[in-house]
Protein backbone atom coordinates (compact mmCIF):
# COMPACT_ATOMS: atom_id res chain seq x y z
CA UNK A 1 0.00 0.00 0.00
CA UNK A 2 1.64 3.19 -1.11
CA UNK A 3 0.81 5.80 1.48
CA UNK A 4 2.13 9.27 1.02
CA UNK A 5 2.22 12.17 3.43
CA UNK A 6 -0.58 13.71 1.42
CA UNK A 7 -2.87 10.79 2.21
CA UNK A 8 -2.08 11.31 5.88
CA UNK A 9 -3.18 14.94 5.68
CA UNK A 10 -6.28 13.89 3.77
CA UNK A 11 -7.11 11.27 6.41
CA UNK A 12 -6.71 13.79 9.21
CA UNK A 13 -8.97 16.32 7.50
CA UNK A 14 -11.63 13.73 6.70
CA UNK A 15 -11.63 12.37 10.25
CA UNK A 16 -11.94 15.86 11.72
CA UNK A 17 -14.77 16.59 9.34
CA UNK A 18 -16.50 13.37 10.31
CA UNK A 19 -16.42 14.35 13.96
CA UNK A 20 -17.56 17.87 13.19
CA UNK A 21 -20.69 16.85 11.28
CA UNK A 22 -22.19 14.77 14.08
CA UNK A 23 -25.39 16.60 14.86
CA UNK A 24 -25.99 17.34 18.51
CA UNK A 25 -29.74 16.94 18.94
CA UNK A 26 -30.59 14.67 16.05
CA UNK A 27 -27.96 12.09 16.66
CA UNK A 28 -25.74 12.37 19.70
CA UNK A 29 -28.50 12.82 22.25
CA UNK A 30 -30.44 9.95 20.72
CA UNK A 31 -27.63 7.48 21.37
CA UNK A 32 -26.76 8.87 24.77
CA UNK A 33 -23.64 10.74 23.76
CA UNK A 34 -24.87 14.29 24.25
CA UNK A 35 -22.85 16.97 26.01
CA UNK A 36 -25.03 16.83 29.08
CA UNK A 37 -24.78 13.09 29.42
CA UNK A 38 -21.02 12.86 29.57
CA UNK A 39 -19.69 14.16 32.86
CA UNK A 40 -21.01 11.88 35.53
CA UNK A 41 -19.03 11.90 38.73
CA UNK A 42 -16.09 13.91 39.89
CA UNK A 43 -14.00 10.94 40.91
CA UNK A 44 -10.51 10.44 39.69
CA UNK A 45 -11.65 7.95 37.09
CA UNK A 46 -13.41 9.62 34.16
CA UNK A 47 -13.72 6.41 32.20
CA UNK A 48 -13.36 5.83 28.49
CA UNK A 49 -16.86 7.01 27.54
CA UNK A 50 -16.46 10.36 29.29
CA UNK A 51 -13.10 10.91 27.59
CA UNK A 52 -14.56 10.12 24.17
CA UNK A 53 -17.46 12.52 24.72
CA UNK A 54 -15.07 15.22 25.89
CA UNK A 55 -12.93 14.70 22.83
CA UNK A 56 -15.89 14.95 20.47
CA UNK A 57 -17.16 18.09 22.18
CA UNK A 58 -13.77 19.81 22.13
CA UNK A 59 -13.14 18.99 18.47
CA UNK A 60 -16.56 20.40 17.56
CA UNK A 61 -15.93 23.55 19.61
CA UNK A 62 -12.59 24.16 17.92
CA UNK A 63 -14.16 23.62 14.50
CA UNK A 64 -16.89 26.09 15.40
CA UNK A 65 -14.24 28.72 16.14
CA UNK A 66 -12.59 28.08 12.78
CA UNK A 67 -15.97 28.28 11.11
CA UNK A 68 -16.76 31.67 12.64
CA UNK A 69 -13.32 33.04 11.77
CA UNK A 70 -13.75 31.90 8.20
CA UNK A 71 -17.25 33.39 7.98
CA UNK A 72 -15.91 36.81 8.91
CA UNK A 73 -13.74 36.91 5.78
CA UNK A 74 -15.65 38.43 2.83
CA UNK B 1 5.92 15.12 34.73
CA UNK B 2 9.58 14.56 34.48
CA UNK B 3 11.10 16.69 31.77
CA UNK B 4 14.34 16.14 30.01
CA UNK B 5 15.11 19.83 29.93
CA UNK B 6 18.21 21.68 29.01
CA UNK B 7 19.51 21.97 32.53
CA UNK B 8 21.84 19.14 31.69
CA UNK B 9 23.40 21.09 28.87
CA UNK B 10 25.02 24.05 30.57
CA UNK B 11 27.71 23.29 33.04
CA UNK B 12 27.08 19.57 32.90
CA UNK B 13 27.75 19.36 29.21
CA UNK B 14 30.04 16.41 29.73
CA UNK B 15 27.08 14.31 30.76
CA UNK B 16 25.58 14.29 27.28
CA UNK B 17 28.42 15.06 24.93
CA UNK B 18 32.08 15.77 25.41
CA UNK B 19 32.91 19.23 24.14
CA UNK B 20 35.97 18.90 21.95
CA UNK B 21 35.37 22.13 20.04
CA UNK B 22 37.44 24.46 22.22
CA UNK B 23 40.71 22.63 21.70
CA UNK B 24 40.16 22.51 17.95
CA UNK B 25 39.25 26.18 17.60
CA UNK B 26 42.34 27.46 19.32
CA UNK B 27 44.56 25.66 16.92
CA UNK B 28 42.67 26.65 13.81
CA UNK B 29 42.26 30.34 14.66
CA UNK B 30 45.67 31.98 14.40
CA UNK B 31 46.66 29.87 11.42
CA UNK B 32 43.65 30.80 9.31
CA UNK B 33 44.15 34.51 9.87
CA UNK B 34 47.77 34.36 8.79
CA UNK B 35 47.51 32.63 5.44
CA UNK B 36 44.66 33.74 3.15
CA UNK B 37 46.22 37.08 2.29
CA UNK B 38 47.58 39.69 4.63
CA UNK B 39 46.70 42.31 2.03
CA UNK B 40 43.02 41.61 2.63
CA UNK B 41 43.26 42.15 6.35
CA UNK B 42 45.45 45.21 6.34
CA UNK B 43 42.77 47.26 4.53
CA UNK B 44 40.65 48.87 7.28
CA UNK B 45 37.48 48.97 5.18
CA UNK B 46 37.47 45.24 4.54
CA UNK B 47 38.33 44.71 8.20
CA UNK B 48 35.20 46.62 9.13
CA UNK B 49 33.16 44.70 6.57
CA UNK B 50 34.35 41.37 7.90
CA UNK B 51 33.53 42.34 11.48
CA UNK B 52 30.08 43.54 10.44
CA UNK B 53 29.45 40.42 8.42
CA UNK B 54 30.42 38.08 11.22
CA UNK B 55 28.25 39.94 13.75
CA UNK B 56 25.33 39.78 11.32
CA UNK B 57 25.85 36.09 10.84
CA UNK B 58 25.91 35.38 14.56
CA UNK B 59 22.75 37.47 15.05
CA UNK B 60 20.98 35.59 12.31
CA UNK B 61 22.05 32.29 13.77
CA UNK B 62 20.75 33.30 17.20
CA UNK B 63 17.39 34.20 15.71
CA UNK B 64 17.11 30.92 13.81
CA UNK B 65 18.04 28.95 16.92
CA UNK B 66 15.48 30.73 19.03
CA UNK B 67 12.66 30.28 16.53
CA UNK B 68 13.54 26.70 15.72
CA UNK B 69 13.59 25.82 19.38
CA UNK B 70 9.97 26.83 19.64
CA UNK B 71 8.81 24.22 17.14
CA UNK B 72 11.29 21.40 17.57
CA UNK B 73 12.71 21.11 21.10
CA UNK B 74 16.33 20.73 20.08
CA UNK B 75 17.67 20.44 23.63
CA UNK B 76 15.28 17.61 24.39
CA UNK B 77 16.24 15.87 21.18
CA UNK B 78 19.89 15.98 22.15
CA UNK B 79 19.16 13.68 25.05
CA UNK B 80 17.93 10.97 22.71
CA UNK B 81 21.06 11.01 20.61
CA UNK B 82 23.56 10.83 23.45
CA UNK B 83 24.57 7.26 22.73
CA UNK B 84 27.80 5.41 22.31
CA UNK B 85 28.84 2.17 20.67
CA UNK B 86 28.51 0.03 23.78
CA UNK B 87 24.95 1.20 24.33
CA UNK B 88 23.98 0.57 20.71
CA UNK B 89 25.46 -2.91 20.82
CA UNK B 90 23.69 -3.81 24.05
CA UNK B 91 20.40 -2.36 22.88
CA UNK B 92 20.48 -4.24 19.59
CA UNK B 93 21.18 -7.41 21.54
CA UNK B 94 18.23 -6.64 23.80
CA UNK B 95 15.93 -6.07 20.84
CA UNK B 96 16.74 -9.47 19.39
CA UNK B 97 17.11 -11.43 22.64
CA UNK B 98 15.33 -9.80 25.58
CA UNK B 99 14.87 -12.93 27.63
CA UNK B 100 17.90 -12.81 29.90
CA UNK B 101 17.66 -9.16 30.93
CA UNK B 102 16.29 -8.72 34.42
CA UNK B 103 16.22 -5.08 35.43
CA UNK B 104 14.11 -3.05 33.01
CA UNK B 105 13.82 0.13 35.04
CA UNK B 106 15.16 3.42 33.76
CA UNK B 107 17.56 4.87 36.31
CA UNK B 108 17.15 8.48 37.31
CA UNK B 109 19.61 11.01 38.54
CA UNK B 110 17.98 13.64 40.77
CA UNK B 111 14.65 13.44 39.02
CA UNK B 112 15.95 13.63 35.47
CA UNK B 113 16.44 10.46 33.47
CA UNK B 114 20.00 9.41 32.86
CA UNK B 115 21.30 9.74 29.30
CA UNK B 116 21.09 6.57 27.19
CA UNK B 117 24.84 6.34 27.22
CA UNK B 118 24.74 5.31 30.86
CA UNK B 119 21.58 3.23 30.98
CA UNK B 120 20.61 0.44 28.63
CA UNK B 121 16.92 0.76 29.43
CA UNK B 122 16.58 4.38 28.37
CA UNK B 123 14.92 4.98 24.97
CA UNK B 124 16.95 6.66 22.26
CA UNK B 125 16.29 7.95 18.77
CA UNK B 126 19.56 6.91 17.19
CA UNK B 127 18.63 3.26 16.60
CA UNK B 128 15.16 4.07 15.19
CA UNK B 129 16.55 6.73 12.86
CA UNK B 130 19.34 4.53 11.57
CA UNK B 131 16.96 1.59 11.39
CA UNK B 132 14.50 3.54 9.27
CA UNK B 133 17.15 4.60 6.79
CA UNK B 134 18.61 1.10 6.65
CA UNK B 135 15.14 -0.32 6.12
CA UNK B 136 14.60 1.93 3.10
CA UNK B 137 17.96 0.91 1.65
CA UNK B 138 17.41 -2.80 2.29
CA UNK B 139 13.95 -2.51 0.72
CA UNK B 140 15.56 -1.01 -2.36
CA UNK B 141 18.08 -3.84 -2.40
CA UNK B 142 15.36 -6.47 -2.10
CA UNK B 143 13.34 -4.91 -4.89
CA UNK B 144 16.45 -4.71 -7.01
CA UNK B 145 17.14 -8.42 -6.73
CA UNK B 146 13.68 -9.05 -8.11
CA UNK B 147 14.10 -6.55 -10.96
CA UNK B 148 11.30 -4.41 -9.59
CA UNK B 149 13.47 -1.47 -8.64
CA UNK B 150 13.21 2.10 -9.81
CA UNK B 151 14.49 5.17 -7.94
CA UNK B 152 10.99 6.47 -7.20
CA UNK B 153 10.23 3.31 -5.29
CA UNK B 154 12.76 4.29 -2.63
CA UNK B 155 10.79 7.45 -1.96
CA UNK B 156 7.52 5.52 -2.00
CA UNK B 157 8.83 2.99 0.53
CA UNK B 158 10.21 5.71 2.76
CA UNK B 159 7.06 7.80 2.82
CA UNK B 160 4.87 4.75 3.26
CA UNK B 161 6.84 3.53 6.28
CA UNK B 162 6.94 7.06 7.70
CA UNK B 163 3.17 7.45 7.38
CA UNK B 164 2.55 4.13 9.11
CA UNK B 165 4.91 5.20 11.90
CA UNK B 166 3.12 8.53 12.36
CA UNK B 167 -0.28 6.84 12.36
CA UNK B 168 0.88 4.31 14.92
CA UNK B 169 2.25 7.02 17.23
CA UNK B 170 -0.98 9.02 16.89
CA UNK B 171 -3.08 5.94 17.61
CA UNK B 172 -1.03 5.17 20.72
CA UNK B 173 -1.31 8.80 21.87
CA UNK B 174 -5.07 8.73 21.37
CA UNK B 175 -5.50 5.51 23.29
CA UNK B 176 -3.29 6.80 26.11
CA UNK B 177 -5.53 9.87 26.30
CA UNK B 178 -8.70 7.81 26.35
CA UNK B 179 -7.55 5.50 29.11
CA UNK B 180 -6.27 8.47 31.20
CA UNK B 181 -2.98 6.92 32.08
CA UNK B 182 -0.75 9.14 34.18
CA UNK B 183 2.60 8.39 32.70
CA UNK B 184 5.79 10.23 31.95
CA UNK B 185 6.01 8.83 28.45
CA UNK B 186 6.54 11.69 26.03
CA UNK B 187 5.69 11.68 22.34
CA UNK B 188 9.34 11.26 21.46
CA UNK B 189 9.51 8.21 23.74
CA UNK B 190 6.64 6.66 21.84
CA UNK B 191 8.35 7.50 18.57
CA UNK B 192 11.48 5.75 19.83
CA UNK B 193 9.59 2.63 20.92
CA UNK B 194 7.73 2.43 17.65
CA UNK B 195 10.98 2.79 15.76
CA UNK B 196 12.63 -0.18 17.41
CA UNK B 197 10.74 -2.60 15.20
CA UNK B 198 12.80 -1.60 12.17
CA UNK B 199 15.69 -3.63 13.57
CA UNK B 200 13.63 -6.81 13.45
CA UNK B 201 12.34 -6.00 9.98
CA UNK B 202 15.85 -5.51 8.65
CA UNK B 203 17.04 -8.80 10.16
CA UNK B 204 14.10 -10.61 8.59
CA UNK B 205 14.51 -9.12 5.14
CA UNK B 206 18.27 -9.67 5.07
CA UNK B 207 17.83 -13.29 6.15
CA UNK B 208 15.22 -13.71 3.45
CA UNK B 209 17.53 -12.27 0.82
CA UNK B 210 20.43 -14.45 1.82
CA UNK B 211 18.74 -17.75 2.55
CA UNK B 212 15.32 -17.70 0.90
CA UNK B 213 11.74 -17.61 2.07
CA UNK B 214 11.79 -20.10 4.98
CA UNK B 215 14.65 -18.17 6.58
CA UNK B 216 12.65 -14.98 6.18
CA UNK B 217 9.65 -16.44 7.97
CA UNK B 218 11.73 -18.00 10.72
CA UNK B 219 13.78 -14.91 11.50
CA UNK B 220 10.71 -12.65 11.27
CA UNK B 221 8.89 -14.91 13.72
CA UNK B 222 11.82 -14.80 16.11
CA UNK B 223 12.12 -11.02 15.89
CA UNK B 224 8.35 -10.56 16.28
CA UNK B 225 8.28 -12.57 19.50
CA UNK B 226 11.38 -10.74 20.74
CA UNK B 227 9.89 -7.29 20.07
CA UNK B 228 6.61 -8.38 21.68
CA UNK B 229 8.40 -9.41 24.88
CA UNK B 230 10.60 -6.30 24.79
CA UNK B 231 7.65 -3.94 24.46
CA UNK B 232 5.63 -5.64 27.17
CA UNK B 233 8.50 -5.58 29.62
CA UNK B 234 9.34 -1.96 28.89
CA UNK B 235 5.79 -0.61 28.82
CA UNK B 236 4.71 -2.55 31.86
CA UNK B 237 6.82 -0.37 34.10
CA UNK B 238 5.62 2.84 32.50
CA UNK B 239 1.91 2.29 32.03
CA UNK B 240 0.76 0.03 34.80
CA UNK B 241 0.48 0.98 38.42
CA UNK B 242 3.20 -0.04 40.85
CA UNK B 243 1.58 -3.17 42.17
CA UNK B 244 0.57 -4.53 38.80
CA UNK B 245 4.00 -3.89 37.37
CA UNK B 246 5.55 -6.18 39.92
CA UNK B 247 3.50 -9.05 38.62
CA UNK B 248 0.84 -9.34 41.28
CA UNK B 249 -2.69 -9.65 39.95
CA UNK B 250 -4.52 -6.42 40.76
CA UNK B 251 -8.24 -6.46 40.15
CA UNK B 252 -10.21 -3.51 38.92
CA UNK B 253 -11.45 -2.31 35.58
CA UNK B 254 -8.83 0.37 35.23
CA UNK B 255 -5.86 -1.92 35.66
CA UNK B 256 -7.40 -4.38 33.29
CA UNK B 257 -7.84 -1.64 30.69
CA UNK B 258 -4.23 -0.61 31.08
CA UNK B 259 -3.11 -4.20 30.68
CA UNK B 260 -5.12 -4.53 27.49
CA UNK B 261 -3.58 -1.29 26.25
CA UNK B 262 -0.05 -2.56 26.87
CA UNK B 263 -0.81 -5.85 25.17
CA UNK B 264 -2.35 -4.19 22.13
CA UNK B 265 0.54 -1.76 21.69
CA UNK B 266 2.96 -4.68 21.88
CA UNK B 267 0.84 -6.81 19.54
CA UNK B 268 0.68 -4.04 16.93
CA UNK B 269 4.43 -4.24 16.43
CA UNK B 270 4.59 -7.73 14.87
CA UNK B 271 1.62 -6.86 12.66
CA UNK B 272 3.40 -3.82 11.30
CA UNK B 273 6.62 -5.75 10.93
CA UNK B 274 4.92 -8.32 8.73
CA UNK B 275 2.88 -5.73 6.85
CA UNK B 276 5.86 -3.63 5.88
CA UNK B 277 8.10 -6.47 4.74
CA UNK B 278 6.04 -9.24 3.17
CA UNK B 279 5.89 -7.57 -0.22
CA UNK B 280 9.68 -7.42 -0.36
CA UNK B 281 10.22 -11.16 -0.29
CA UNK B 282 8.53 -13.04 -3.09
Amino acid sequence: MAFTLYTLIQTAILCTNAIAVLHEERFLSKIGWGVDQGVGGFGDDPGVKAQVLNLIRSVRTVMRVFNSVEKSFP
Amino acid sequence: MRLRNSSMDGSDGSQLFEDTSRAGNQQAGPQAAGFPGQSLLSDPMSNLAMAYGSSLASQGREMVDKNLDRFIPISKLKYYFAVDTVYVGKKLGLLVFPYMHENWEVSYQQDTPVAPRFDVNAPDLYIPAMGFITYVLVAGLALGTQNRFSPELLGVQASSALVWLIMEVLAVLLSLYLVTVNTDLTTIDLLAFSGYKYVGMIVGVVAGLLFGKPAYYLSLLWCCVAIFVFMIRTLRLKLLSEAAAEGRLVRGARNQLRMYLTMSIAAAQPIFMYWLTYHLIR
